[in-house]
C-alpha cells in the first residue's frame, strides 16, 4: 500500500498522466451517460465552422458553397457589363445558421474574389494570409485577457478549400507558391473545380500529376499524414488522400433524371448529376468536409494551427530567450531549463509542424 | 501591396438560412463524442471528512468496485492529502478517476490549521494548469487535468449541526471548489431526526454564506430532476461493499441485529440519488464550473496579483505581452546589477588575496637571505680549518722527511745508535702522537 505521499507539487506535473492503476468494476456505474450529457451540452451550445474558397473567378466557387450546404448561401457572381473587376483582392465573409435535426451550425464562408486575375499575381496570397493571421490574432488577444468570456469565439478559418482550374496538365506556378505557404498555417483542401470538362481517364491523369507535384514541393494538404493518431485514422485517411484532389463539378438547380430530382447541370449531351459518384467526386468531398472530419479540422486548427501561431507571436516579442526573466508564477519551475545567460538569439520564426511531432513522439 | 478589405455583409448578419435537402452535419455531436471517447474522460474528486466517517467505503460502493487502501489512524500529526488515480472502463468510455482523501482530517487537538492543507493542494492544482496554459510551448490537449472537479464533505451524523471546523471549512473551499455536503454513515439517524439536521444544516450553510453546488436547472431534459435533488441536499447517504442476499437478489447492504439498510434502497438512504448526480447527470457540468467557473476566479486573481491588468487607468488596453515584457526588462535589469555587485566583490578579493600573497613572499626572501648567510659563514670556517689542517699535515710531512734524513744518516754514523733509537724512538712517538692528532682532526672536521 502507498506510504501517504504528499499532493503533487505544481513544478513537477507534466503533460505525462500520472501513475494510474486498472481497476475492475464489478458492476454498472453508469459512466458513459457522460457522452450524453456531452451530446447535450453541444447541442445547447452550437457548432461553429469557418470555411474558405479560394480560386480564380469563374470556377464555380459560391455555386460550390451552395451545393454543398444545399441554401443560397451567395448569388452565385456573374461579371456584368458595367461591373469592373476589382483591383485589389477584397475578401467577403458571410454567416449563417444552420439547422438540422436539433444541431445548430454557425457557418462562416470566406470568399476570395479577385484572386488570381491580375496580370501581376504577385504576392496575391498575402492579403489572404493577413486574414487568416488575423483572426488567429483575435482569438490569441480574447484568450490572454484577465478576464475572458466563457466561450470565445471563434472565427478562425478551419479549412480552406483550393480550386484547381481543370487544365488537364498540373500545377501551375501560382497553385504551388499558394499551396506551399498556406498548407502551413491552415488546412487546405485542393479540388479540381469544374471537372465536368474532363473525362474519367483526364481526371485520373490530372490527379496523379497533381499529387506528385505536391510531394516533390512538400506541400502537405488535409488529413496530413503527421496527424494520424492511430492505425484506424491511417487507414482511413489513407483511403482520403488517395483521391484527393476530388474532382467537383457543383450544381445548385433540380433536374428530373428517371423520376427523381437531382441536382445537375444540364447539357445538350447529358445531365451531370453531382451526388452520382460515377459522375463526379462531390459526395466524397461533402462527406470529409461535413459528415466526417469537421470535427477534427477544427480540432487541427485549434491544436496545431492555433498553437504554432501562438508559440510564433509570443517568441518574437521577446529578443531573449525563454529565462528567468519568463514570469514566475510559482518558485522555480522544474520544467524551464537553466539559462545559459542573457544572449541575443532570436526565437524560431515559424515552428511548422515540429510542436506535434514531438508531442506525438513523446506520447 | 494589396490592402485587404474584409467585407462582412452587415446587413444578412447571422440569418438563419433554410435547408433545401440533407446536409448531414447531424452527426457533429457524434463526431465530437468520438473525440472524446479517443481522448478519454478524466474527473477528480476530493473527500473531505474526519477519519473513520467512510470515505474510502463510499468510493468503493459509488464506483463498485474495491479501491486499495487502509483505514488511516487517529494519530496522525497533521492534515494530509492523499492521491490516487484509477483507470476504470465501462463499454467503450475509458475513465481516469483521481480520488482525493484527507487523512487526519479533525483528529489534531488545534483543528486551526486544519483547512490549509486542503486550499493549498486546490490552488496547486490550479497552479500547474495557469502555468501550463501560460507556457509558450504547451501541450493542452494531451494535459491530465488534475483540478479537483467535485468536493464531497462529510458531515458526522450527530443530528444537531454542522461543527465550526465544518463551517470554517466549506468556508474556505466555496469559491474554489464545487462542494457537495452529504451527511456520512446515517443509518446511524432516524428519519425524523435526519429531516431535522438537514434543515439545520442548509440554515445554517446560508446563514453564513457557504455556496454549494447546485445542479443546473436551464436545461429542460434535466432541469426537473436537478430541482427536485438540490432540495434534497445534503444528502444522507451509507456504503457498503458488502453484499447480502435480500429477496432474491445480491444487495449491497448493512446488517444489524435489528434490521438490514439496503444501499441501494431509496426510502433507506439517498445513496442512489447522490450516484445519479454526481455521475449519471451532472459530471459534465460540473467539471465546466470547475474550468469556467472555479479556475477563471482563480486565474484572474493569481494574474491581477501579479500586476498584469487589461486596462489602465487611462482605460488604453494594455496588453499581456507588453507588461511581460516590462516586468521582464525590470527582472533583468537586477540581475545586471546583481552581477556588477558579484564582479566587484570578486576583484576586491583578488586583490586582498594578491596582498596577503606578496607578504608571504617577501618574508620567504628573507627567510632564504638569513639562511643563505648562515650557510656561507659556515662553509667560511670549514675551510679556514681545513687550510690549517693542511698547513700542519704539509709541516709534519716536511718534520717526517727531516727525521728519515736524519735517521739514515744515523744508522751509517752507528755510534750513537742508543741514542739515534732514543731519538728514532722519540721520534716514533712524536710521530704516532702527530698522526693521533692528525687523525683527531680529520674527524672533527668531517
Amino acid at each position: 500500500m502507498d506510504p501517504l505521499r504528499q499532493s503533487p507539487s505544481p513544478s513537477s506535473s507534466r503533460a505525462s498522466s500520472p501513475r494510474t492503476l486498472p481497476c475492475e468494476m464489478l458492476g454498472y456505474v453508469g459512466i458513459e451517460a457522460v457522452l450524453d450529457q456531452l451530446k447535450i451540452k453541444a447541442m445547447k451550445m452550437g457548432f461553429e465552422f469557418n470555411i474558405m474558397v479560394v480560386g480564380q473567378s469563374g470556377l464555380g466557387k459560391s455555386t460550390m458553397v451552395n451545393t454543398l450546404f444545399k441554401s443560397k448561401m451567395w448569388k452565385s457572381t456573374m461579371p456584368g457589363l458595367g461591373v469592373p473587376t476589382p483591383q485589389t483582392l477584397q475578401l467577403q465573409s458571410v454567416t449563417h445558421v444552420i439547422e438540422e435535426s436539433g444541431v445548430k451550425l454557425k457557418l462562416t464562408v470566406t470568399d476570395t474574389p479577385g484572386f488570381g486575375d491580375q496580370i501581376n499575381n504577385d504576392k496575391c496570397w498575402d492579403p489572404i494570409l493577413g486574414y487568416i493571421n488575423e483572426q488567429y490574432e483575435q482569438y490569441l488577444q480574447e484568450e490572454i485577457l484577465i478576464t475572458r468570456q466563457r466561450h470565445i469565439p471563434d472565427t478562425r478559418v478551419h479549412c480552406c478549400v483550393y480550386f484547381v482550374p481543370p487544365t488537364g496538365h498540373c500545377l501551375r506556378p501560382l497553385d504551388i507558391e499558394f499551396l506551399q505557404r498556406l498548407c502551413r498555417t491552415v488546412n487546405v483542401v485542393p479540388v479540381i473545380a469544374r471537372a465536368d470538362s474532363l473525362t474519367i481517364e483526364e481526371r485520373e491523369a490530372f490527379r496523379h500529376r497533381i499529387q506528385e507535384n505536391l510531394k516533390t514541393h512538400g506541400i502537405e494538404v488535409y488529413p496530413q499524414k503527421c496527424f494520424d493518431e492511430d492505425i484506424n485514422d491511417k487507414i482511413l485517411n489513407s483511403k482520403i488522400r488517395e483521391r484527393i484532389p476530388f474532382a467537383v463539378v457543383g450544381a445548385d438547380r433540380e433536374h428530373i433524371v428517371n423520376g427523381r430530382c437531382v441536382l445537375g447541370r444540364k447539357t445538350k449531351w447529358g445531365i451531370i448529376e453531382v451526388e452520382n459518384m460515377a459522375h463526379c467526386e462531390f459526395p466524397l468531398l461533402r462527406d470529409l468536409l461535413i459528415r466526417s472530419h469537421l470535427q477534427d479540422l477544427k480540432d487541427i486548427t485549434h491544436n496545431v494551427h492555433y498553437e504554432n501561431y501562438r508559440i510564433f507571436r509570443l517568441n518574437e516579442s521577446h529578443v531573449l530567450p525563454r529565462g528567468p526573466g519568463w514570469v514566475n508564477l510559482a518558485p522555480a519551475p522544474a520544467s524551464v531549463p537553466a539559462p545559459a545567460g542573457p544572449q541575443a538569439t532570436p526565437g524560431p520564426p515559424k515552428v511548422g509542424w515540429w510542436a506535434k511531432d514531438n508531442s506525438d513522439e513523446e506520447c | 501591396m494589396a490592402a485587404t478589405d474584409i467585407a462582412r455583409q452587415a446587413g444578412e448578419g447571422c440569418r438563419t438560412v433554410p435547408l433545401a435537402g440533407h446536409v448531414g452535419f447531424d452527426s457533429l455531436p457524434d463526431q465530437l463524442v468520438n473525440q472524446s471517447i479517443s481522448q478519454g474522460f478524466c474527473f477528480n474528486i476530493l473527500c473531505v471528512g474526519e477519519t473513520g466517517l467512510g470515505k474510502s467505503t463510499l468510493m468503493d460502493t459509488l464506483f463498485n468496485t474495491k479501491f486499495e487502501g487502509e483505514p488511516a489512524t487517529h494519530t496522525q500529526p497533521g492534515v494530509q492529502l492523499q492521491s490516487n488515480t484509477y483507470d476504470l472502463q465501462e463499454s467503450n468510455v475509458g475513465l481516469k478517476l483521481t480520488i482525493v482523501s484527507t487523512v487526519g482530517f479533525g483528529d489534531q487537538i488545534n483543528k486551526e490549521d486544519s483547512y490549509k492543507p486542503i486550499v493549498e493542494f486546490i490552488d496547486a492544482q490550479f497552479e500547474a494548469y495557469l502555468q501550463e496554459e501560460l507556457k509558450i510551448r504547451r501541450l493542452l490537449h494531451n494535459y491530465h487535468d488534475s483540478r479537483i472537479h467535485a468536493c464531497l464533505y462529510f458531515i458526522a451524523p450527530t443530528g444537531h449541526s454542522l461543527k465550526s471546523l465544518d463551517l470554517v471549512t466549506m468556508k474556505k473551499l466555496d469559491s474554489k471548489v464545487n462542494i457537495i455536503p452529504i451527511i456520512a454513515k446515517s443509518d446511524a439517524i432516524s428519519k425524523s431526526e435526519l429531516t431535522k439536521f438537514k434543515i439545520k444544516i442548509t440554515s445554517e450553510l446560508v446563514s453564513n454564506g457557504v455556496q454549494i453546488y447546485q445542479f443546473p436547472t436551464d436545461d429542460e431534459l434535466v432541469a426537473e430532476i436537478n430541482g427536485t435533488m438540490n432540495a434534497h441536499l445534503p444528502f444522507a447517504v451509507i456504503g457498503s461493499t458488502e453484499e447480502l442476499k435480500i429477496g432474491n437478489k445480491m444487495v449491497k447492504a448493512r446488517q444489524y441485529p435489528w434490521g438490514t439498510v439496503q444501499v441501494e434502497n431509496e426510502a433507506h438512504c439517498d445513496f442512489v440519488k447522490l450516484r445519479e448526480m454526481l455521475i449519471r447527470v451532472n459530471m459534465e457540468d460540473l467539471r465546466e464550473q470547475t474550468h469556467s467557473r472555479h479556475y477563471e476566479l482563480y486565474r484572474r486573481c493569481k494574474l491581477e496579483e501579479m500586476g498584469f491588468k487589461d486596462t489602465d487607468p487611462d482605460s488604453k488596453p494594455f496588453s499581456l505581452q507588453e507588461t511581460y515584457e516590462a516586468k521582464r526588462n525590470e527582472f533583468l535589469g537586477e540581475l545586471q546589477k546583481k552581477e556588477e555587485e558579484m564582479r566587484q566583490m570578486f576583484v576586491q578579493r583578488v586583490k586582498e588575496k594578491e596582498a596577503e600573497l606578496k607578504e608571504a613572499e617577501k618574508e620567504l626572501h628573507e627567510k632564504f637571505d638569513r639562511l643563505k648567510k648562515l650557510h656561507q659563514d659556515e662553509k667560511k670556517k670549514l675551510e679556514d680549518k681545513k687550510k690549517s689542517l693542511d698547513d700542519e699535515v704539509s709541516a709534519f710531512k716536511q718534520r717526517k722527511t727531516a727525521a728519515e734524513l736524519l735517521q739514515s744518516q744515523g744508522s751509517q754514523a752507528g755510534g750513537s745508535q742508543t741514542l739515534k733509537r732514543d731519538k728514532e724512538k722519540k721520534k716514533q712517538d712524536a710521530l704516532s702522537r702527530l698522526t693521533w692528532y692528525f687523525k683527531w682532526k680529520c674527524l672533527v672536521l668531517t
